[in-house]
């Protein structure tokens, strides 16, 4: 017996762009929510910083800032308007999730409290400006709570533990997709009007990352399989500050609280690479600040990391070197117990996994995979784009960071990616529901779970030569080292190599498990093949920009290259084949200029 | 070095009854219980299953029994549960696969709370954010920190003897809203609460709070209804 359901929108993904999306496709049609993940388990949960809105609740700030800020982030690769779509709707965004209940900290005023971060500057003094609204460091926790509360009292409908495997396409318009629910194992196809697309990054490809295992490029690769292009996949982001090894986030608002990086010989290295705003430059700038000491021998004991340095003496010598002050105008100082206050999870995440207590003790950390720049080629309103002429594939949305609108460009800054996935979310469930109300239901062909069927069932038929678990493993060291934070042709030809190879071993896998009750060994080997769908068209674009720009730096070509690569990669796969093509970026107000912290 | 890992095992479309398998893995002391778990199901086992995601304690899809205490396989560490290793579904609730366990039962009693934010009243004319001070908001925080991950829940004696109590995490929850300065529903929760199937099942044993991977002080929370309920005052 199929199991055939009918919703004028499908949500995919039920983290904070999923949610939102939901919430507002809800009220204008009938709408589900499919995740693979309890909502409350999604990876926006690990966010901890903030969210970015100008609301100067502490000094002056203006949208504006935000916008030139976000562009110089990007490397010029963001596009201004949809840049300044976001910042113009950001307060309206965060002060909606107030009124929703989020529990931000406050002011004394009982206001929004905000907290300096990577790259928020006040123009005119190029000085860091507190733009990163924060409930302490479990931001990401609360907006993904709040929001998933919302959707009970209003109601949504959601399935939760459902993976989906396929997106339906019928006479070039949406048409659904196939999911399989994890606790029985069965198909079940969920015929729609649209289908939003929130399906997350995909950092599980890297070695070190900050990403949880769900994070593994699903809705990438189911529509890349459906010959959707994607954007910009070469650029991915990695954070300065993951715990040594275990790649666990240590957020920037520890440095945005006065926290410094130290290398190996006890030197505070960011002033020689970011003179005015130094240990609060943008991301990309600082993780390879930081590669470049450790491969100039200046790691902590000539291994490859460094420390960050929360403790309150640490915090306020350099406070005062950098005349660093309070909104009142006194000087800035912290203590212990106001770092704890500030940073709880922080200091739990250090003694648990290191046996480090921050606020007596240097933290080991290195750059982390983190976000994932690039995705699935959306406008404003989250519609998904196909090609270079802003052709709207009907039906079709994508929010969040499985998305690319493109907002982040080169390089993401810092409380960006939540304000992302309100302000898209929204904006996308809006559409999608707009558009199901004007349009009708495709019908659905005979048998259109049966693609989704035999994907598994390749999985459940293999030699059994090959363990996924390596090729997994394996994967993610080449990934990480060689179309990591510097890359060059010849290592990520190397990378390229080795993915083609495995993509082939991955044809000799079989999972062991014959039941249908959750299969999470049939489901881990099926994300496997996603991954290794999305690496392959990541090495691919990267290997293409010859230029380095954000989060891409290429050792055979360091300098950014605004002749020839001021602009998008489109990539997608026709037969089997990676094939390239480009979009313009749009430039409004700010003409791309040399980038300078 | 060398740990013993003893892990629940239960495969409905197999197996009768439930059984134990016993695995020799090389380990190092500062790894997490679920890469033991990870490796068991990478190299050995394929059809071990679990739940997990975020690996750092902040998603609650792993919480399980490890040595008999509810935790977070991504929280414990070898070297905090030494070299014998037990790990079994967390109790209470109705094993579904290995240590995969029917969290539906948890939700719905999350859901009886009214577990959002309720405000009906009109926003501030400029539109901005409803005021609170840092006192009214420090008043709630410990509660803000839950993650649903049932760790306490399924640690309580009187939840194993009663489906029908609310448990912990639900109270956890009510505390959450109850105590914020800006949310109007504080009577309505806490007359479902002090319903008999709520704090009246709470006889202070303190294995919520022991199991708690976020260190939320779950007794005293429910402690402080106890008292609302009592007095009638929120504060």
């Amino acid at each position: 017996m199929a199991n055939i359901h009918q919703f004028e929108v499908v949500v995919v993904g039920a983290g904070g762009a999923g949610l939102m999306a939901g919430l507002y496709a809800s009220r204008g049609a009938k709408t589900a929510v499919i995740s693979k993940l309890y909502p409350t388990r999604s990876h926006t949960g690990a966010a901890q910083g903030g969210i970015s809105a100008a609301l100067g609740n502490y000094e002056e700030d203006k949208p504006e800032w935000h916008t030139y800020d976000t562009v110089k982030g990007s490397d010029y690769l963001g596009d201004q308007d949809a840049i300044e779509f976001m910042t113009n709707e950001a307060i309206e965004a965060v002060l909606e999730l107030e009124h929703m209940g989020l529990p931000f900290d406050r002011t004394p005023e009982g206001r929004i409290s905000q907290r300096p971060f990577g790259g928020h500057t006040n123009n005119e003094t190029g000085k860091p400006v507190r733009r990163a609204c924060h409930a302490a460091d479990r931001t990401g926790h609360m907006i993904l709570q709040t929001l998933y509360q919302q959707c009970l009292k209003n109601k949504v409908n959601f399935f939760d533990e459902f993976q989906v495997l396929d997106f339906l396409i019928v006479n070039g318009r949406t048409a659904g997709v196939v999911a399989v629910e994890l606790a029985t194992g069965e198909l079940h196809t969920f015929h729609a009007k649209s289908v939003i697309f929130a399906t997350g990054g995909h950092g599980r490809i890297f070695e070190v990352t900050s990403n949880a295992y769900a994070y593994t490029g699903d809705g990438a690769a189911v529509l890349l399989r459906r010959g959707l292009p994607l954007e910009d996949m070469e650029f991915f982001q990695f954070h300065p500050t993951g715990i040594y090894k275990l790649g666990i986030l240590i957020t920037e608002g520890v440095r945005g609280e006065g926290g410094v990086l130290i290398n190996g010989a006890g030197e505070r290295f960011m002033p020689k690479y970011a003179p005015t705003i130094k240990d609060l430059a943008s991301r990309d700038v600082v993780s390879r600040a930081i590669y470049t000491e450790i491969r100039e021998g200046r790691g902590v004991n000539g291994k490859n990391y460094v420390y960050l340095d929360v403790r309150p003496e640490s915090v306020n010598k350099y406070a005062a070197m950098d005349g660093r002050t309070n909104p009142n105008g006194s000087a800035y100082t912290i203590t212990g117990e106001q770092v704890l206050a500030k940073l709880p999870d922080i200091i739990d995440f250090c003694r648990v996994y290191l046996g480090v207590d921050p606020i007596t003790q240097m933290m080991p950390i290195q750059p982390t995979a983190h976000y994932t720049m690039g995705g699935i080629p959306t406008n404003k309103y989250g519609e998904v784009v196909i090609d270079d002429k802003k052709t709207v594939f009907p039906g079709l949305y994508a929010a969040g960071e499985c998305a690319c609108v493109s907002v982040h460009g080169g390089n993401r800054l810092g409380c960006n990616s939540l304000l992302d996935l309100v302000v898209f979310g929204k904006h996308a469930g809006l559409k999608a529901a707009e558009y199901a109300k004007q349009a009708e239901y495709q019908n659905l062909p005979a048998g259109a779970e049966a693609d989704a069927r035999s994907q598994f069932e390749v999985l459940r038929h293999g030699s059994g030569k090959e363990n996924a678990f390596t090729i997994s493993t394996e994967l993610k060291k080449i990934m990480f080292d060689e179309v990591g934070i510097y890359r060059n042709e010849k290592g990520m030809q190397a990378a390229l190599e080795k993915v083609k190879e495995l993509q082939a071993r991955f044809k000799e896998v079989c999972v062991t498990d014959a039941g249908r009750i959750f299969n999470t060994e049939l489901l881990n080997a099926w994300e496997l093949g996603n991954m290794l769908e999305v690496a392959e068209v990541i090495t691919e674009s990267a290997l293409n920009r010859k230029e380095s720009r954000g989060g891409h730096s290429r050792e055979d070509y360091p300098n950014r290259d605004d002749n020839d690569w001021l602009k998008h990669t489109l990539v997608r796969k026709e037969n089997g084949n990676v094939k390239i093509e480009y979009k313009p970026v749009v430039i409004t107000k700010y003409q791309p200029k040399t980038r300078v912290y | 070095m060398q740990v013993t890992l003893k892990i629940f095992r239960y495969n409905p479309e197999v197996d009768k009854k439930f059984h134990y398998e016993t695995y020799q893995l090389e380990a190092e002391e500062t790894d997490r219980i679920l890469d033991l778990l990870e490796h068991v199901k990478g190299y050995k086992d394929g059809t071990l299953s679990f739940r997990r995601s975020c690996a750092h304690g902040v998603c609650g899809s792993d919480a399980m029994r490890i040595n008999g205490k509810n935790m977070l396989a991504c929280k414990a560490l070898v070297r905090d549960v030494g070299d014998t290793i037990t790990v079994e579904p967390l109790l209470g609730l109705k094993v579904q696969k290995d240590l995969i366990v029917d969290m539906e039962p948890f939700f719905d009693n999350y859901k009886k709370v009214l577990p959002y934010f309720i405000n009906d009243s009109p926003l501030p004319a400029d539109g901005r954010e409803r005021l609170q001070s840092p006192e009214q908001r420090a008043r709630f925080d410990d509660t803000t920190k839950c993650i649903l991950c049932a760790a306490c829940t399924t640690s309580c004696p009187s939840y194993w003897g009663s489906d029908d109590y609310l448990g912990p995490a639900a109270l956890v929850t009510a505390h959450r809203f109850i105590y914020d300065s800006r949310d109007e529903a504080a009577a309505e929760r806490m007359h479902i609460v002090s319903e008999t199937s709520g704090l009246a099942r709470c006889h202070t044993i303190f294995n919520c709070t022991m199991a708690c991977p976020r260190d939320i002080q779950i007794t005293k929370a429910i402690g402080e209804l106890k008292m609302t309920s009592l007095t009638g005052k929120l504060d």
